[in-house]
């Protein structure tokens, strides 16, 4: 299990200090995932998913414990060196997507690429290709006002993919679309996989929870239960 | 470096839209700053200017000094004698200061009979020495001429009168140079009228206002020989202090008064204020500069202001960008370039309606006018565009760089999960 593991967290907590209360929204997280697997975090409002998913994302920074992503510490490092990590090793989905308005999806997959130094030629024929891979390749040019919810998340997932990082980090991704925009989507997951991407899926959605390698449920703050689901995809 | 560049231009063009009914308010608002700053400077050089012409209207280097009493006990003589120069005296300082431009000695009859035909004015007549033209800055106006040395050496009746008082012994329409007045009834002949000057110092009433006759002429004819003024010219005003210190050491022995003294002869040093006139100057430009700036304040208030709105609105826009590896310095120096933008426009736009207001200005009628002629016009110089280029560059850098460090503050978290 330790071998080949992409993300190592020991003891991770979180706790929230809000002045008067301090709020423990992590109370000692254990979790390894290797390469190549297809993990849903599953768990009610209030259990703490959120607070992990932005851990797992290097959006913010454990109180305690240690986190390793792709074999790098992530504990106490720099806003900058945060945002370094997040743009080479993390791709995000979002629920609402979460796309700039104003600029193309073709220039909307080409930010992250931006930020990680890669040359404007280069950028342009990887978010092309990328664009092409999720459906869009005649769309390249629409801003995604002129898209529709299920277009959006695939201008979203090509836009995770573009800096090819060590796992896609998808947060409620079909929350926002109807059935079978919703089903169009967690086909492209259950590809990516396939392929041999790491993907971390979290939801509440039992449905979508259902196609993952592995299942893994929190409540209160704690892993509750971690299991392997031999049904998936 | 190179990469942080290309980056944050990149992401600078790809802003979204300006919000143009603020942006537009707000460039003119720094356009209304700059102009305030720029006329009010404008109007302190110019009065700056003016004062320095008029003050050197009087003369430049040079010190009056008159004759006063003793304050001093020297030589086992008490204090409160009284010094009484001579005509002679003026040749006396002259040979013992070669270092001098000019010594010029100054004898003068108050309220004296002044006719032209029918017309009987009362008027100052100053008998002088030649030098005194130069240093008093006693200009003919065309067609006449100041005293000759040889009108002082042969005691010549010639008379060089004030332009006012040109004017009230002729009227308007007649050329005084050639026609013969009556000072105290003995004829003299009108040889020139001193141009027009706007006068800001003077001793003894304008210089429009009075008579000049050669010295020899007048101790003729009044039969004076005691000096009312003597004054000292140097060539530069540095020198100025020393010459008084060695007119004093002259003269202390001469006239039996401490060198220290500096009651016996009462001293004008003109170098001595200029400089306060000056130092009045630059503070009255630096208290407009600075009423100035506070209005270009306002102006970069406004484009904080708007600066805080946009980030504010783009809330999520940042923390998307985040979220996907943007560094502080790329969310930061967008925002500053685009509150640079504003401040860069509306700077350009108030410079170009100073200058045609300043243009303008040069049509204003400076010298017939009593106000102006003290005001001066509103001038722009090179030091003043430099002066307010570097406020409004101060600016915008700060007016973009504060609103921005807050957006660079986002936690990209908690922006991204929700609408």
């Amino acid at each position: 299990m330790t071998m080949n593991s992409i993300i190592r967290m020991e003891g991770i907590r979180k706790i929230y200090d809000t002045g008067k209360v301090k709020v423990e929204a992590l109370k000692g997280i254990d979790l390894n995932i290797a390469a190549g697997e297809l993990v849903a975090i599953v768990g009610p409002s209030g259990s703490g998913k959120s607070t992990l998913m932005n851990l797992l994302g290097c959006l913010d920074t454990p109180s305690d414990g240690i986190y390793e992503l792709g074999g790098e510490n992530v504990g106490g490092v720099s806003r900058d060196t945060l945002a370094e990590i997040r743009n080479r090793r993390v791709g995000f989905v979002f629920q609402n997507f979460n796309l700039l308005p104003h600029i193309s999806a073709l220039e909307n997959v080409e930010l992250p690429m931006l930020f990680g130094g890669v040359s404007p030629k280069e950028r342009h024929a990887r978010a092309t290709e990328l664009l092409t891979r999720v459906g869009l390749g005649d769309r390249v040019d629409h801003k995604p006002t002129e898209l529709s919810g299920g277009q959006m998340q695939r201008v979203a997932i090509a836009r995770a993919l573009a800096m090819n990082p060590n796992i896609v980090l998808a947060d409620e991704p079909t929350g926002n679309l109807d059935t079978s925009s919703g089903t169009d989507i967690m086909s492209i997951f259950t590809d990516l996989w396939k392929s041999g991407r790491t993907l971390i899926i979290i939801t509440h959605d039992p449905a979508l929870a259902r196609r993952a390698s592995r299942i893994v449920e929190i409540r209160d703050g704690r892993i509750t239960s971690d299991h392997r689901n031999e049904q998936a995809a | 470096m190179k990469k942080d560049f290309h980056i944050i231009l990149s992401l600078f063009a790809s802003a979204g839209q300006l919000q143009k009914k603020r942006a537009f308010l707000t460039i003119a608002s720094i356009a209304w700053g700059t102009v305030a700053i720029l006329l009010l400077l404008a109007f302190g050089e110019g009065l700056k200017r003016q004062l320095d012409k008029n003050r050197r209207a009087m003369g430049e280097n040079i010190s009056v000094l008159w004759p006063g009493e003793t304050s001093k006990a020297w030589k086992g003589m008490p204090p409160g004698r009284p010094i009484r120069p001579r005509i002679d005296d003026v040749d006396f300082v002259r040979e013992r200061m070669p270092e001098l431009k000019s010594v010029i000695g100054e004898v003068v009859s108050w309220r004296t009979a002044i006719a032209y035909e029918r017309k009987t004015i009362n008027g100052r007549v100053n008998g002088v020495n030649i030098a005194y033209g130069d240093a008093r800055k006693h200009f003919p106006v065309g067609g006449g001429r100041w005293l000759s040395p040889e009108d002082e050496k042969q005691r010549r009746r010639v008379a060089f009168l004030g332009d006012e008082m040109a004017g009230d012994l002729f009227g308007k329409g007649v050329n005084p140079v050639g026609k013969t007045i009556l000072i105290n009834n003995a004829p003299y002949v009108v040889i020139g009228v001193m141009q027009h000057k706007t006068q800001m110092g003077a001793y003894q009433g304008p210089d429009a206002q009075h008579a000049c006759v050669p010295i020899s002429t007048f101790k003729a004819q009044f039969g004076r020989e005691r000096l009312n003024n003597m004054l000292i010219e140097t060539h530069r005003p540095e020198e100025m202090d020393a010459a008084l210190k060695k007119f004093n050491s002259i003269m202390g022995p001469k006239f039996g008064y401490d060198p220290e003294d500096d009651r016996a002869f009462g001293t004008w040093n003109t170098v001595k204020s200029s400089k306060v006139t000056m130092m009045i100057a630059i503070g009255i430009q630096m208290f407009l500069g600075i009423v100035g700036a506070l209005t270009l304040l306002i102006g970069g208030v406004g484009v904080a202001n708007i600066m805080f709105a946009v980030i504010k609105e783009r809330t999520r826009e940042i923390g998307v960008k985040m979220a996907l590896g943007a560094k502080s310095r790329w969310i930061i120096w967008p925002f500053v370039l685009e509150a640079m933008l504003y401040t860069f426009i509306g700077g350009t736009l108030g410079i170009m309606i100073a200058t045609l207001i300043a243009a303008a200005a040069t049509y204003l009628p400076v010298e017939n006018n009593e106000v102006m002629s003290f005001l001066g016009r509103p001038t722009l110089s090179p030091q003043i565009g430099i002066a307010t280029s570097m406020i409004l560059g101060t600016i915008g850098l700060l007016a973009g760089y504060f609103p921005a460090r807050r957006a660079a503050r986002i936690d990209p978290a908690s922006t991204l999960r929700y609408e």
